[in-house]
């Protein structure tokens, strides 16, 4: 359903990086397709090339983005806002700052349903508390009337994860969604995404950089590296077998009870 | 309303909290509806203290108020009932949320060296020395001194905070997620430079996470909270021995 070819992203400014070098990924409807790697390696911008929001006045970018055909880089930004809302569903890095600080947070839920669907404002809200709900948000009711800053950090992000699936996308992206969650919360998110995932046949790019979360969701993983795909398998054999140095690096570097650091 | 007192504890500590009590004020100009019109409780009644040199780890579920009780050590929030009681300056805050606290208009290099130039000691040069060898050593180098906080991924940002808080050498660090956007060679990386810089000036730690093992790897002693309350505090090797309570059990086991 999604099929990148040879994307390349440049920086047209003075500081002229090379955020993404020639990277060829493809994902399945249904699948779960983990994305890890090095900070700064390019994960964020290869997301943003997907949906269409990669920033078009400061880079330069060459290949194609496939999405059930269709060029994305091509597309018009009417196609893009179509697209994002019906088809991509997008979890952003830092949800402070993709939430609108003037807005209530269940309003901005249901924003997807209103600007894409006839969904009258009453169902809209229903939705809306529903989407919370799965998203184990605290008391629905309340937290609609809230504004972002009122909301912690790990409920920002699940305000987040609710207005992307709350208008049935085809595929999800989700950057960092769960960083800030203690693990019951992330079990709960987890869980929730399989199930999407399978009732709905929802394809799922996870990028994260907590790998036990990324081998409990994904069943295959694409290792990022200063802008390159360096490894892309099975989710068992990226962490069994991992064939990459980086990869090996990053598989080693997971924090364990093996031993503390802090002798005392 | 609290106040933040400068003397007063004891020698070993460089901060003691007694019978602090925090509210949100809901009723702000944004809100007209009328069940939000009240104060909310979020800490209940927490005492504590952090040792000179000493890491105390903080763990509990999204939303148990564990920024809130940073934010209100640090003076950002001023509605609090209890004392706050430090030793020696204004702890920093790397900050949860790290784009929102980066100065959007200034450069990565005038950001971190913002410390130093309010502390007054150094002159430009060996300000500048400071500054490029604290990006060095948070794996980021100089040649992002010139940058601005957007032009750089989550996790940079993140390490632009780190090394912001880390420069003037403060007494306490209250660090809130600090390493949750790295991938795990560079934070690891960090946690080592957290260390280092902890035992070569004694600097003390408040370190939120949600990484159990992190929280093992490098703390002392560890608090769980819970809706607002600490549950069970002690010695992290004492603890992941011994939980006593169903919660926390769950939080160091449940993988
Ligand atoms: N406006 C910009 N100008 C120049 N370089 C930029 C700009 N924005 C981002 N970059 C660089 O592009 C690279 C890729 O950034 P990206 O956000 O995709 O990384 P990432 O893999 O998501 O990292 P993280 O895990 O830290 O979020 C980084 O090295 C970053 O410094
Ligand atoms: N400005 C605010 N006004 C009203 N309520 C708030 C405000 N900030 C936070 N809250 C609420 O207070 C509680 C504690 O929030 P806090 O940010 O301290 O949680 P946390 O433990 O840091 O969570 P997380 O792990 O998700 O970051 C949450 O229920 C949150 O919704
Ligand atoms: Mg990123
Ligand atoms: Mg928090």
């Amino acid at each position: 359903m999604l099929s990148i070819k040879n994307l390349s992203i440049t920086f047209t400014n003075e500081f002229a990086v090379e955020a993404v070098h020639d990277v060829s990924l493809n994902i399945a409807p249904g699948e779960r397709l983990g994305l890890v790697g090095e900070s700064g390696s390019g994960k964020t911008m290869l997301a943003l090339a997907i949906s269409g929001l990669y920033p078009r006045s400061t880079t330069r970018i060459s290949g194609e983005v496939l999405f059930n055909g269709t060029d994305i880089l091509k597309c018009s930004s009417k196609e893009l806002c179509r697209l994002r809302g019906k088809e991509i569903g997008m979890v952003f890095q830092e949800p402070m700052t993709s939430l609108n600080p003037l807005m209530k947070v269940g309003r901005q839920i249901e924003e997807t349903l209103k600007m894409h669907t006839n969904t009258p404002p009453t169902r809209r809200r229903e939705l809306a508390l529903e989407a919370m709900e799965s998203v184990e948000l605290p008391d629905p009711k309340l937290t609609y009337e809230k504004y972002p800053h009122q909301l912690s950090g790990g409920q920002r992000q699940r305000a987040m994860i609710a207005s992307a699936i709350i208008a049935d996308p085809k595929l999800l992206i989700a950057d960092e969604a769960t960083t800030a969650l203690d693990v019951t919360s992330q079990s709960q998110i987890i869980d929730l995404l399989a199930r999407i995932n399978e009732r709905h046949g929802v394809a799922i790019l996870f990028i994260s950089h907590d790998l036990s979360v990324i081998r409990r969701l994904c069943n295959r993983v694409a290792v990022m590296h200063a802008g390159k795909i360096v490894e892309d398998s099975s989710t068992q054999a990226v962490f069994e077998n991992p064939k990459d140095d980086y990869t090996k690096r990053l598989i080693a570097a997971i924090p364990t009870r093996d031993k503390r650091r802090r002798q005392t | 309303m609290g106040k933040i007192q400068i003397d007063s504890l004891h020698p070993n500590n460089v901060l003691e909290v007694k019978n602090l009590n925090v509210w949100y004020n809901n009723s702000g100009i944004f809100n007209s509806n009328s069940r939000l019109k009240s104060k909310i409780q979020v800490l209940y009644d927490l005492s504590f203290s952090i040792a000179h040199g000493e890491i105390l780890g903080l763990v509990g579920e999204s939303g148990c108020g564990k920024s809130t009780l940073a934010k209100a050590i640090c003076g950002i929030i001023r509605n609090y009932k209890g004392e706050i009681l430090h030793s020696g300056g204004i702890p920093q805050m790397i900050f949860q949320d790290p784009l929102g606290s980066l100065n959007p208009a200034k450069s990565i290099g005038w950001i971190v060296e913002e410390p130093l130039r309010l502390k007054g000691e150094l002159d430009a040069s060996s300000r500048k020395r400071r500054v490029d060898e604290m990006l060095e050593r948070v794996g980021l180098g100089s040649q992002f001194a010139g940058r601005k906080p957007h032009e750089l991924s989550g996790g940079q940002r993140q390490r632009v905070s780190i090394a912001t808080s880390l420069i003037c050498h403060p007494r306490l660090i209250l660090a809130d997620e600090p390493v949750s956007s790295l991938d795990v060679t560079i934070q690891s990386q960090i946690l080592d430079l957290l260390m280092e810089l902890g035992k070569e000036f004694q600097l003390s730690y408040l370190f939120i996470s949600h990484d159990i093992n992190v929280i093992y790897q490098i703390c002392d002693r560890m608090m769980v909270m819970q809706k607002g309350e600490i549950i069970e505090e002690g010695d992290v090797a004492e603890l992941f021995d011994n939980p006593s309570k169903e919660y926390t059990k769950r939080l160091l086991y449940k993988e």
